[in-house]
This record gives C-alpha cells, sequence and structure tokens, in this order.
C-alpha cells in the first residue's frame, strides 16, 4: 500500500493566529480515514491545504503524489471535494447539476452520458434526474452532492463533515455508499463530529488547539497506554440515578476518571477495585450495582487525550 | 392577571443590537459617514447655475478694442477661455469634441467699426447639446453684448438719445448648434442610456458572483480545476451578451419613442457601447468582491450609482463644480462613457474628436477587471 496523503511539518497561520501546526500526516491508498476535533481545531483549514485551496505557511504536503503548494490545479483535477453544507446549484435540477460538474471537469462529450449513468446508479439518484435540486430532502440532496463529487472518477474524496443535520437513516446509508466506493479502490478523508462514524474508519487523526494529537487505527489508539495506563482499567457500571452515582464514584480515591455513558457509567480505575465500587453503590442504595470490564472507546480515547494535551501546555480542557 | 411590562426586555435588546452594530464596522461605516459625505459632495454639484462655461475664441481682429470685448466675456465669470482656434474649422471642431461648449467670434474688423462708430456683428455659436448649459450661455453672452453696446454709446457721447433696441452698434448673433430647439430630451435620454446600462449591467454581475458566495457554491467551484480567469469571464460572457441586447434596446426606445437621432456613426457608437459594457462588467465584479452577501452588495451598488448620476454629468454640469468634486467625476466611467454618447448622437462626433474619452474608458476597465482578478484570487487564496 501506498500513501495518497503525505504532509510533513504542515503549517498555517492567519496573521498572528495558528491554525495548524506542524501537522505530519499519512493517509494509506484504500482506507477511509477519519479526522476528528472540535469546531476551530483546524479541521477545515488542513482540508483547505490539502485541497489546494490555501497555501501552507510551512511545511509541504502531497496528495496522489502532488505537491499541494506547487501543483494545486493538479491535485483539483485529481480529488472529489464534498462540503459540510449543500454547495449545489439548488435551481438547477439533478441532471443539470451532474452536467455541470462532468463540463467542469473536462469529461468529454462522448464519455459524458456514460459517466453522469455511473454516478446516477452508484448513488441512486436515478428516480430524481428532472427533479430540482432545491426539492430533494437533506439526505438526498448529499448523494447529489457525492454524485457530482464523483463525476471525474477522483481516487480520493474529501468529505467535509458529510453527515452533519441529515437524519439518521440516510447517514446509514451515506456511509454504505462510502463502504462501497471504498470497496472499488477510493480513498476517503471524512471529517465528522460523530464518534459512531469515527469507529466506521479504518484510520483517524485527531487535531486539537492546531495540532495533531494522535493518528492510527481505532484498534491502536485504544491501546495506547496514556488511554488505559498500567495498573488501571476501564470499567462499565450499570445501576439507578447515574448522576448521583457518577458523583459519589468520583469521590473514592481508586477513581481516575467517571462519566456518564448512555444507561451506565463509564469508569477509569486502579485495577482491582470492583469490590470497593459495587460496596459504595451499594451503600449509597443505587440498587444492584453490575461492574464489568470494557474496551476503551474513541471517545474515551479522545478525552482522554485531549485532557493530557490541555495538562501538559497549561490549558484548560474544553471538551 | 400578571401585570406583564409592555417594555420588557427591551434593554436586553438595545444591548445585544449594538453589539451587533459595533461589530461589523463595514456596516456602520456605510450607516454613519456615506451619508454625510454624499450629502456635502452632492451639495456642491448640484449647481444648475453654471459658471466657467468653456469657451473658444476665434478673434480675427485682435486688437485692443477686440481684446477687451473678450475681457468683459471672462470677466463675467460666466465664461472660460480655454482655447484659442485659428479658424472657423478649428473652432467648430472644439464644440464637437466637447472640449468647449460655446465659441465666441469677433470679425478681422470688430475695432475698425467700433472706432468708425459703425455697428457691428459678433457671432456666438452654443453647444445645444447641454440644454442648462446653452440657455444660460445665451442670456449671458446676449446681455453682456448688451452692456458693451451701452458702453460704446456712453463713450460716443450718447449723441443718440434713445437707442432702440434693433439699433445696437454691437449686434450679437447667438446660433445654437446641434439642438437648436434646446430639448431636454435629446440632453437627457442619451445620458440615461449609460445610466441605464451601468446599473442592469453591474448589478447582473455584482449579485451573479454574491450568490455564489452566499451558498457557498463558490467553494465548491474552487476545489474543481476551473481556473479563476475561467470563472469570471465565463460570468461575465452571459451578462455581456444580455448587456449588449439591452444596450440594443435602449437605443432603439431612444431614437423611436423620444425621437432622438443619431448624428454620428452607428458602428462607432455600438463598439464604444460595448467597451463601457465591459468597464460596467468589471464594476460589478469589483463590487462581488468587496460583498459578502447581496444585501453588503446593494449598499455598495448605491454608493456607486448615486455620483454616477450626480457627479458624472448626466443631470447637473462638471463645468460648474468646485475642482475637488469634479476630480471625483472623472474617476467614474459613466462620465465619459456620456460624454462619448452625447458627442456621437448629439454633435456627430467622431473617433478623432473621442479618443480620450475612449481610452479613459479602456484604461478603466482594464484596472478594474485586474483589481478584481487579483482580489478575487487572495480572497480565495
Amino acid at each position: 500500500m501506498s500513501a495518497v496523503i503525505q504532509s510533513t511539518g504542515l503549517t498555517r497561520h492567519f496573521g498572528s493566529v495558528e491554525a495548524v501546526n506542524d501537522v505530519d500526516l499519512t493517509v494509506e491508498e484504500g482506507s477511509i480515514f477519519g479526522f476528528l476535533g472540535p469546531n476551530g481545531s483546524g479541521k477545515s483549514t488542513v482540508i483547505r491545504m490539502l485541497c489546494g485551496l490555501l497555501a501552507p505557511t510551512a511545511g509541504a504536503a502531497t496528495v496522489l503524489g502532488h505537491d499541494v503548494a506547487s501543483q494545486g490545479e493538479r491535485v483539483k483535477e485529481s480529488i472529489g471535494y464534498m462540503s459540510q453544507q449543500f454547495s449545489l446549484y439548488s435551481d438547477l435540477t439533478v441532471m443539470q447539476n451532474l452536467t455541470f460538474y462532468a463540463r467542469i471537469y473536462g469529461i468529454p462529450r462522448r464519455e459524458r452520458k456514460d459517466r453522469i449513468e455511473d454516478v446516477i446508479g452508484i448513488v441512486g439518484i436515478g428516480d430524481y434526474r428532472k427533479r430540482m435540486a432545491s426539492q430533494l430532502s437533506g439526505g438526498w440532496k448529499q448523494r447529489l452532492a457525492l454524485a457530482c463529487a464523483l463525476v471525474h472518477q477522483p481516487k480520493l474524496m474529501f468529505l467535509d463533515e458529510p453527515t452533519a443535520g441529515i437524519d439518521p437513516v440516510a447517514r446509514r446509508e451515506l456511509w454504505n455508499l462510502i463502504f462501497k466506493l471504498s470497496g472499488r479502490g477510493v480513498t476517503f478523508f471524512v471529517t465528522t463530529h460523530y464518534m459512531d462514524e469515527a469507529e466506521r474508519c479504518s484510520h483517524v487523526g485527531y487535531i486539537y488547539f492546531s495540532k495533531l494529537i494522535v493518528c492510527g487505527t481505532p484498534n491502536q489508539l485504544k491501546a495506547l497506554p496514556e488511554i488505559v495506563p498500567e495498573n488501571t482499567t476501564r470499567l462499565e457500571v450499570r445501576c439507578t440515578r447515574l448522576p448521583q452515582a457518577m458523583q459519589t464514584l468520583s469521590d473514592l480515591a481508586c477513581i481516575r476518571d467517571v462519566t456518564i455513558f448512555a444507561d451506565s457509567l463509564h469508569v477509569l480505575a486502579d485495577e482491582g477495585n470492583e469490590g470497593v465500587i459495587d460496596r459504595a453503590l451499594r451503600e449509597g442504595g443505587f440498587g444492584e450495582p453490575m461492574v464489568n470490564q470494557i474496551p476503551p472507546t474513541l471517545e474515551d480515547v479522545f478525552v482522554t487525550l485531549t485532557r493530557k494535551h490541555a495538562r501538559e501546555n497549561g490549558k484548560s480542557a474544553v471538551v | 392577571m400578571g401585570s406583564r411590562p409592555l417594555f420588557r426586555g427591551i434593554t436586553s435588546i438595545i444591548y445585544k443590537e449594538s453589539i451587533h452594530i459595533l461589530r461589523d464596522p463595514r456596516t456602520l461605516f456605510l450607516m454613519i459617514l456615506v451619508p454625510g459625505v454624499q450629502l456635502t459632495i452632492f451639495g456642491y454639484a448640484i449647481n444648475l447655475d453654471v459658471k466657467n462655461i468653456p469657451t473658444v475664441i476665434h478673434d480675427m481682429d485682435n486688437r485692443r478694442e477686440s481684446r477687451e470685448l473678450v475681457d468683459s466675456f471672462v470677466n463675467s465669470g460666466y465664461f472660460n477661455i480655454v482655447a484659442v482656434a485659428d479658424s472657423d474649422e478649428e473652432l467648430m471642431r472644439s464644440i464637437i469634441r466637447g472640449e468647449a461648449k460655446v465659441g465666441l467670434k469677433v470679425p478681422p474688423d470688430y475695432s475698425d467699426r467700433i472706432v468708425r462708430g459703425q455697428d457691428t456683428q459678433l457671432q456666438i455659436l452654443i453647444d445645444g447639446s447641454d440644454s442648462t448649459i446653452s440657455m444660460q450661455a445665451l442670456n449671458v453672452a446676449n446681455a453682456i453684448a448688451l452692456r458693451k453696446s451701452i458702453e460704446v454709446l456712453t463713450m460716443r457721447g450718447a449723441t443718440v438719445a434713445a437707442p432702440g433696441l434693433d439699433n445696437l452698434p454691437i449686434d450679437a448673433r447667438p446660433r445654437v448648434l446641434f439642438n437648436p430647439d434646446m430639448k431636454t430630451v435629446n440632453f437627457m435620454v442619451p445620458g440615461l442610456v449609460g445610466i441605464v446600462m451601468q446599473v442592469v449591467t453591474m448589478f447582473l454581475t455584482a449579485f451573479a458572483i454574491v450568490r455564489e458566495k452566499e451558498n457557498g457554491t463558490l467553494e465548491q467551484l474552487m476545489v474543481t480545476p476551473v481556473s479563476r480567469l475561467g470563472l469570471m469571464c465565463g460570468k461575465l460572457v452571459p451578462y455581456g451578451v444580455i448587456g449588449t441586447i439591452e444596450t440594443g434596446i435602449v437605443l432603439g426606445l431612444m431614437t423611436m419613442l423620444f425621437r432622438v437621432p443619431i448624428s454620428g456613426s452607428l458602428l462607432l457608437l455600438a463598439a464604444l457601447c460595448l467597451l463601457f459594457l465591459f468597464t460596467a462588467l468589471g464594476l460589478g465584479l469589483l463590487l462581488s468582491t468587496l460583498a459578502n452577501n447581496q444585501i453588503q452588495a446593494i449598499q455598495f451598488a448605491f454608493v456607486i450609482m448615486l455620483p454616477s448620476v450626480l457627479l458624472s454629468g448626466f443631470i447637473f454640469p462638471q463645468e460648474s463644480m468646485p475642482t475637488p468634486i469634479w476630480w471625483i467625476g472623472q474617476f467614474i466611467p459613466v462620465t465619459y462613457f456620456i460624454q462619448i454618447l452625447r458627442g456621437i448622437i448629439i454633435r456627430g462626433a467622431g473617433f478623432e474628436d473621442l479618443w480620450f474619452q475612449t481610452l479613459c474608458l479602456a484604461g478603466m476597465g482594464f484596472a478594474l477587471l485586474t483589481i478584481s482578478t487579483l482580489r478575487f484570487r487572495k480572497r480565495l487564496g
């Protein structure tokens, strides 16, 4: 496998503001790379640099073998890009939007029809050819946007928060499309806020305060020593009155961290303290507690790393 | 019923709204400064009492008496000698070119006849393409000739008891050229053609791009291999075509509905209209790089429109404007276009008379397009 995106020391300043700081990134061919980070952490700036829209202040990046600073136009020809807001022409029909993008990417007239039908087939928008883009629902709009970005058969797709604001069914269908295309050899670079989407990616990177904090496969990240430090264990605790139980547990000396997760508590505790926890909860009247060991989630990974990073940089973690 | 104060929460809304206003210095600038500046500038410009009418002199006599006559024209404050002609043709050319609005012709035997106590004739040619100026020039020239006559009579010892008006020593013969009836319509409609063309073209272009900015489609386009010039010219061409059709309609209405004949070359008119369209499109493009949304585009368009109407010579003669305000007018493309339109349509001017205006328009169009292309690049880069 070869790298389709490779950046070293990628940095961008806006005046005195450091938007992206020294980012080293490698995205392998065929992977689905999930790029995570809070708003304003530099995600969009990284994407804009990788797409050849913005020149780096320092460092360099190659995308599909082209240098983003000097060969921005070559990069643009070979990638597909789908932005977070719906950015197609709402007063054009589905077919007209597709034809427009096919022409702009210079697809010869002879091939145009086949290419358009091809992407229509992939995203399954065939029933809406003559429909105005403004009359499509959110999920269909995203499919159309994906089709437009695919029409020139890019090897690499950038999706900037593709599922923001669409319903759960459409969200799942869009991910199924991503997997389908990934199966055809398309590499994806996806930004998202959703942890469950991050879990679907083959690789994830987490950017925080303009710095790339971590990068790797989800399993690699979960196995990082700072996520489950030596002599500690991650536990799932089921009991009643979770908010109060959380308070009770965080007062215990052996508890490093505790958060509510759906109908249970996720606890990072010193090893061998299951009994202590069980007792404390019974005494506090939190029903019949159940304590189980669990692997960390990506959310655990990012929360832990963010706090650690903030501690080391003297900033308070905003999570 | 519980008491519900009528203005509950008003202070918090005022507080929040004040922050909105202060956060957006561009709008604040437009709201506070621009109206004051415009009122000041336009207040000075709106002056229908024309002074300093550019005048060309053809003094075939050129002796003491004739120079005194010319001086009395200058000293009146209404005439400003901009050129001295050596022949009738030169005098006419100067008026056709728009350089002078009034031509004063003194006969070669003027001094001799005055000294000998004979009557003499004075020819005054007035450009009728600007009805305000020509009316003023006509009245003032007559008044000066009359006063001069009385002076001469007094000097002769007032031997004539009561001279009739038809019996004056200096007989001013004013002749209004090009628009002899001084029809306002002939003066206003060609100018209006320029204003209308600018409005439509500038607004269409500006909105076409600002809309893409608002919708986020511009960013999507930027990630495609489309070149900046390809994008900008692709936007300009369709609106250029609309502008061209519109120009044809407006000129057609002018000749058929308002009965304003085109005295000059139709081909030259068409060519220079295209040149102006190019400049107006450039202006629209610049506007679109300044504005981030359609509301701002409208605000900026107004900042451009008012001077285009008031300072370009469209309504108020530029001759009477104070120098700094006159200079502002020289930076407005439509100023030159209105001069071109009136030149060709009313006075039948040719390219040799209008090359300066043509050069200014072309220069501005090129500059506008260059600046907007560079700004466009910067904004997205």
